[in-house]
């Protein structure tokens, strides 16, 4: 992962790490800290692209990291259009590059 | 749907909506916190910098660590603070005087509460260029939290947009990370933040090239580089272009405050350049036109964060002042003199110009009370 090795006044108790937890992106097995958000950990995995716009299919990775802009949604265990910058990754997570608008799963949601 | 209630709501939990919370809390008010964010503390978790503003407001102590004193004291009263945290306030709805929230993605609901305290911070501006939504180009703000709170490094080489205090402050953050500056470029031609800050950077190599502004990302699906324009006078390019590698384009061109939630509640907002978007008009209580919400810090009008925390703390002990608890008024004289003091001489001109503008000595009477 590509993390912080040394920093002059942050030590590594600083950073905001959970356990070690593996999560999939796109089917590939990847390891991230639990609790830290999705799209934090797949940038620390050399991830940047998070999904393709609808129709000018542009690769949009993220931008404002605080849950306002919308430009990193993603398809996390079956639901779309997840803010990945404000939700914490956990074990075994499914996360999945989502192509256009995002389908909700028809099933989930009659069953609720 | 899940119902809260609370006697004040207080939405964001940066320095402005702690210091609210705490001052509020102190006088018995029950006080719920609700922050977007997976922790509270707002701007300064991702502040590793010692801060500039007043004693009163911890100058010299690391952002971060402003932020656990803050959070320790909220736990004195902790009886009567709840935090949420993770959850994003969505809406007001004025004719049942209710909110609209949302935890995590997929779980919503109401909360009812007497008074509310907006202290949502701001948000980031983007300019227009060709390539803009590459990935890449990021906002100054999630630089630093990918770096300054989780540890995880934004990229090899950056290209700094803006010269203000915030790009000139993430620029040294990054090369304290560890990462490359490949030069920060700003469309004025006089560097925008403190001097300390820019000759920091400069020290260490990194150029400040005035009048220059990013003409446009380079980059098939991932930002690999930008190229860079010279500006004349009249901000128009001069023709004079240089294209660089990058991975990371970081833009800090600015905050707008963050307001939608006042709008909603039909407080009276005006645009005032000085503070950098539409603001709420407020009085010496900062309370707004609606009697039943207050606003603080950034969302008030981009300042600091020192400012930020006593209006924070003004808009408390006003809000609970109004519940009918037992408070110490004269609290808000002393509240007013550090104001004053933070924003006395020239540094705090434009702050006091754009106060004026949307400054009411008292609201005029309402009807419907
Ligand atoms: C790089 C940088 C360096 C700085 N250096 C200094 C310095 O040296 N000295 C100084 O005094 N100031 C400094 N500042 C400024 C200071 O950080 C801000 O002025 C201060 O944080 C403003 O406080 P706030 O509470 O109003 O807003 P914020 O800190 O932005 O907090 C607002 C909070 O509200 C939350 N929120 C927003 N909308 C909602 C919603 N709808 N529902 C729930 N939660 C919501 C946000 O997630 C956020 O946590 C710096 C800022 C930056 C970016
Ligand atoms: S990056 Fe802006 S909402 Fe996630």
């Amino acid at each position: 992962m590509e993390l912080i090795a040394e920093h002059p006044v942050l030590d590594a108790s600083c950073f905001k790490r959970g356990e070690k937890v593996e999560f999939t992106f796109d089917g590939r097995s990847m390891d991230g800290y639990e609790g830290a958000p999705i799209a934090v950990s797949l940038h620390a995995n050399g991830i940047r692209v998070y999904r393709e716009t609808p129709e000018m299919k542009r690769a949009r990775g993220f931008f404002c990291a605080i849950g306002k802009c919308s430009s990193c949604f993603m398809v996390v265990d079956g639901v779309p259009n997840v803010r990945t910058c404000v939700t914490p990754l956990r074990a075994g997570m499914r996360v999945e590059t989502q192509h256009g608008r995002g389908r909700a799963a028809i099933t989930a949601m009659l069953s609720e | 749907m899940t119902d809260i209630s609370t006697d004040i709501l207080v939405v964001g939990g940066g320095p402005a909506g702690l210091s609210a919370a705490s001052e509020a809390a102190s006088y018995g008010a029950r006080v719920l916190i609700v922050e977007s964010d997976l922790q509270l503390g707002g701007q300064l978790v991702k502040q590793t910098h010692k801060f500039f503003g007043s004693r009163d407001e911890y100058a010299g102590t690391r952002g971060y660590k402003i932020a656990d004193i803050l959070l320790s004291e909220i736990k004195e009263n902790e009886q009567n603070v709840k935090v949420m945290i993770n959850t994003t306030v969505t809406g007001y709805y004025s004719e049942d005087r209710t909110f609209t929230a949302m935890s995590g993605e997929e779980s919503y609901m109401c909360i009812r509460a007497q008074r509310a305290i907006v202290a949502a911070g701001a948000s980031e501006r983007l300019i227009p260029f060709p390539n803009n939504d590459l990935p890449g180009v990021y906002g100054a703000g999630a630089v630093q939290t990918l770096m300054n709170v989780y540890g995880v490094v934004p990229g090899k080489r950056v290209l700094m947009v803006g010269a203000g205090n915030i790009g000139l402050i993430v620029s040294y953050q990054l090369m304290q990370a560890g990462v490359e500056v490949a030069a920060v470029v700003e469309a004025m031609p006089k560097i925008g933040g403190y001097w300390v800050h820019a000759a920091k950077i400069r020290r260490l190599g990194v150029p400040i090239l005035l009048r220059h502004s990013i003409k446009e990302a380079v980059g098939e699906r991932v930002v690999e580089g930008a190229v860079i324009m010279e500006l004349d006078d009249k901000f128009a390019p001069t023709g004079q272009e240089l294209r660089m590698d990058c991975d990371v384009i970081c833009m800090a061109v600015g905050l707008s405050p963050t307001t939608e939630i006042l709008s909603q509640a039909g407080c009276r907002m005006k645009y005032v350049p000085e503070l950098c978007g539409l603001v709420a008009e407020r009085d010496r209580a900062m309370r707004t036109s609606n009697p039943d919400f207050w606003s603080a810090g950034d969302a008030t009008g981009i300042e600091e964060a020192s400012a930020a925390m006593v209006e924070g703390r003004i808009a408390g002990l006003c809000a609970a002042d109004s519940l009918g608890l037992p408070v110490k008024m004269t609290k808000l004289d002393e509240y007013w003199t550090r104001l004053d003091h933070l924003r006395a001489g020239e540094v705090g001109s434009k702050i006091r110009a754009g106060i004026d503008k949307v400054y009411r000595d008292k609201w005029e009477v309402r009807l419907d009370g």
